[in-house]
């Protein structure tokens, strides 16, 4: 075992342990950091392997903005803060005998298929020089389309989760016939404070 | 470096995302075992570029693309939570059975809440 081998062993254990514990934890705010954990040692496993730039795009994206994302929907839904028992559903048993079933054909088939390749690791393979004239050179075009892409989700995030976007006539119709229906004052204060994820969407985009 | 140590460790990483994806109630918590999956893909395309030393880099490119498509899903799947705890209160994906094919006969006599008339009228 070479010492590279040796701390991607570490941080993928790292990885995975915290993996699992975001699966079985009980508080789910605790799944959400713990998730932090395993994207950091999973970025710590890119530096091992060379790739620089992906690393810090996964702290910066993962770490820094789907993390944060996460713990916004977690705050808009009202979750308990404590501990919740009914987080898992009764079918758990069989959802870990699928995943063990995942886990022993893809192990089983990556040992075989590549057990005893190795691979060169090569200082500066990944750095962000050799991956900017990559992206600019050869997949030019994709990433175009990925930014199209961008703009689509983010325009639909925001008339997902803005409530006056189109429903204004139906709401005048209601609020004439009906003064006070019990689920609209509901959707109308929720409809405030998710505009605060929006923006934090932009910003991170 | 032996190529099984990080293949090993993306496909532990895929298999505990399907239990999560398979055993976890609330939406939020489905949504973060989705992301360790997608980080599992991430690994072996990262892997694979190292292993191949891909000169187009082609496996650590599609790894940034996967990630912005990952933050791209994020935001839209959140809002679609969002969407589904205004209207019904609660985000567990258990009770969510609205679709399913047993109820469908009971569902004319249910009254209609002026809720799920906002969401219809969407």
């Amino acid at each position: 075992m070479t010492g590279q081998e040796v701390v991607f062993a570490l941080l993928g254990v790292v990885a995975v342990g915290s993996a699992l514990l975001v699966v079985t934890t009980r508080q789910l705010v605790h799944a959400a950091l713990w998730l932090v954990v395993s994207f950091g040692a999973l970025a710590g496993g890119y530096l091992v392997l060379t790739a620089e730039f992906v690393a810090w795009v996964q702290v910066l994206i993962y770490v820094g903005a789907i993390v944060v994302l996460l713990l916004f929907g977690i705050m808009l839904t009202r979750a308990p803060i404590g501990e919740s028992a009914d987080l898992d559903s009764p079918n758990r048993w069989v959802a870990a005998a699928v995943a063990a079933a995942t886990a022993a054909v893809l192990v089983t088939v990556l040992v075989m298929g590549f057990g005893d390749e190795r691979m060169p690791l090569r200082a500066g393979g990944g750095s962000a020089e050799e991956l900017g004239s990559a992206v600019f050179r050869t997949w030019v075009l994709p990433f175009e389309v990925l930014s199209v892409l961008l703009l689509a989700s983010l325009v639909g995030a925001i008339v997902l989760s803005r409530s006056d976007v189109r429903t204004k006539p139906d709401r005048a119709k209601t609020d004439r016939t009906k003064p006070e229906p019990d689920g609209e004052p509901e959707a109308e204060r929720d409809g405030e404070p998710e505009a605060a994820p929006d923006g934090e969407r932009e910003g991170e985009r | 470096m032996h190529l099984a140590y990080p293949t090993v460790v993306a496909a532990l990483l895929f298999s505990i995302g399907v239990y999560g994806v398979l055993a976890r109630r609330n939406a939020i918590l489905v949504l973060m075992s989705v992301e360790l999956m997608l980080n599992a893909v991430n690994l072996n395309l990262v892997t694979f570029d190292v292993w191949l030393q891909d000169r187009l880099h082609g496996g650590q490119v599609l790894t940034l693309f996967t990630i912005v498509i990952a933050a791209a899903e994020i935001g839209i799947g959140l809002a679609i939570v969002l969407l589904v705890y205004r209207n019904r209160r609660m985000i567990d994906v258990d009770r969510l059975r609205d679709l399913a094919e047993d109820r469908t006969d009971e569902r004319p006599d249910r009254p209609a809440s002026p809720a799920r008339d906002e969401e219809a009228a969407r």
